[in-house]
C-alpha cells in the first residue's frame, strides 16, 4: 500500500462560499506532515472530512484505500482543537472513556504517556491549564494504535515548555508505519519535526513540500516560505 | 554520546547540520573510534527533530564511512584513523576556503595571506588551543 490518504478533487462548499476547492493530496506513511495555514484557510475543514465528521460536497477521499466510513474511522485518530473530554472527568476518567470507546487504544502506552507529560490520574480535567489540557488530549490522540493521527492545533496557545514537552512526545510516541498530519500556524517551533509540508490558503492547496526540499531549492527556512506564501 | 545542545538553523537543511554536528564530535575526542551512537529514536527525541531527517543523517555518515551498522547492535563510530583523518582534512578546508576568501576580499594578496598566516601561528600563545570560528 503506498499511500495512506488520498484525496481527489476534493470540494466542500457552503452555499457560494468555498471552505475547500478541489483539493488534491497524497500522504505516505511514514509521515509526519505538517499543515499549515492562516485562521480559516481550511485546515480544519480538511481534518474533519478525513474524520468523517464532514462530507465533502465533491470529490472522493480514502484513507488506505478505504472510502470514509467505518472501517476507515477506525484507523485515524482525531484531536480536535477543542477537547473532547467533559468537565466532571478526572484524568483517569478520560483514559477510561476513551478505552470503552476504542478498541484500539492502548492503555500501558497511556500510562506511560501520562508519566512522560507529568499528568496525574487523579487530577480534574476542568481545572487542568491549557498546556496541560493539551497534554492530555495529545496522549489521548496518540495512544489509539491508528494508522493515521490528525492534530488541529496542538500547539496553539500554550508556552514553550509545554511546546516542547508535546513535540518530546510526538517525536516519542509516534509509530513508523503510521503518519501524522500536525495543523499548525506556529511554523517556526515546530517545523523541524516535519518530514513534509502543504500550505493551504483560502481553501486551496498552494505548496506541498519536502521540508529539507525547501531548504536545499530555496535556502530558506519553512517559517520564512510560510510567510512570503501568506504575504499580502 | 553526550549529548551537547545544537542551535540550527533552519534555512539550511537539518540533516548536513547533525552531520557536522556528529562529525564535529568526532574530531573533537567527544565520541571516540568505535564509540556506539544514539539509536534514531533517541537523537530525534533529544535533539526534537524529525526521526526521518536522522535516518538520512546516517546514511549518509554510513556512505561516507564514518559511521558503520553492525547488525542487531547499532551504529558506531568507524575504526579507522583515516577516515577520522579525512574528516579533519575536509573541515580544515571548509576553514581555509572561508578565510581565504574573506582575505582576497579585504584586498590581500596570496603572498601576502602567506606570511599574515606565518606570522600569526608564530605569535599564537597556546598552540593547538581551540579557536572560536565566526560562522556568520
Amino acid at each position: 500500500m503506498s499511500s495512506l490518504l488520498q484525496m481527489n478533487s476534493i470540494t466542500k462548499s457552503y452555499g457560494s462560499k468555498f471552505a475547500l476547492n478541489d483539493v488534491s493530496l497524497e500522504i505516505g506513511p511514514g509521515k509526519i506532515v505538517g499543515l499549515l495555514g492562516s485562521n480559516g484557510s481550511g485546515k480544519s475543514t480538511l481534518m474533519k472530512m478525513v474524520t468523517g465528521l464532514l462530507q465533502p460536497t465533491r470529490g472522493t477521499l480514502t484513507v488506505t484505500g478505504l472510502p470514509v466510513g467505518l472501517k476507515s474511522k477506525a484507523l485515524v485518530s482525531f484531536m480536535p482543537d477543542r477537547p473532547l473530554t467533559e468537565s466532571w472527568m478526572k484524568v483517569r476518567d478520560a483514559i477510561t472513556f476513551f478505552q470503552e470507546f476504542y478498541d484500539d487504544f492502548d492503555i500501558v502506552k497511556a500510562r506511560e504517556m501520562l508519566q512522560f507529560m507529568k499528568l496525574n490520574e487523579s487530577d480534574r480535567v476542568s481545572v487542568l491549564s491549557k498546556g496541560m489540557s493539551e497534554r492530555l488530549q495529545l496522549t489521548l490522540a496518540l495512544s489509539r494504535d491508528a494508522r493515521l493521527y490528525l492534530l488541529d492545533e496542538p500547539i496553539g496557545g500554550v508556552d514553550p515548555v509545554a511546546r516542547g514537552k508535546i513535540l518530546d512526545a510526538i517525536v516519542e510516541y509516534y509509530n513508523e508505519d503510521s503518519s501524522i498530519i500536525i495543523s499548525t500556524h506556529l511554523v517556526r517551533d515546530i517545523e523541524r519535526i516535519f518530514d513534509e509540508v502543504v500550505f493551504i490558503r483560502e481553501g486551496e492547496i498552494v505548496m506541498h513540500e519536502e521540508v529539507e526540499n525547501i531548504r536545499i531549492k530555496y535556502g530558506k527556512s519553512v517559517d520564512d516560505m510560510f510567510k512570503e506564501v501568506y504575504a499580502e | 554520546m553526550p549529548i551537547v545542545s545544537i542551535e540550527f538553523d533552519n534555512n539550511m537543511p537539518i540533516y548536513l547540520q547533525i552531520m557536522n554536528y556528529i562529525k564535529r564530535q568526532i574530531v573533537t575526542g567527544t565520541l571516540k573510534p568505535g564509540d556506539k551512537i544514539l539509536s534514531v529514536r533517541e537523537l530525534a527525541a533529544e535533539l526534537q527533530i524529525n526521526p526521518n531527517t536522522i535516518q538520512r543523517t546516517f546514511q549518509e555518515l554510513e556512505r561516507e564511512e564514518i559511521v558503520e551498522t553492525r547488525r542487531g547492535l547499532g551504529r558506531y563510530v568507524t575504526s579507522e584513523e583515516s577516515k577520522i583523518m579525512a574528516i579533519k582534512k575536509e573541515m580544515a578546508g571548509a576553514l581555509l576556503d572561508q578565510f581565504i576568501i574573506g582575505m582576497q576580499e579585504l584586498g590581500f594578496a596570496d603572498q601576502d595571506i602567506v606570511s599574515i598566516v606565518a606570522e600569526a601561528v608564530t605569535e599564537s600563545p597556546e598552540p593547538g588551543q581551540e579557536r572560536g570560528v565566526n560562522h556568520t
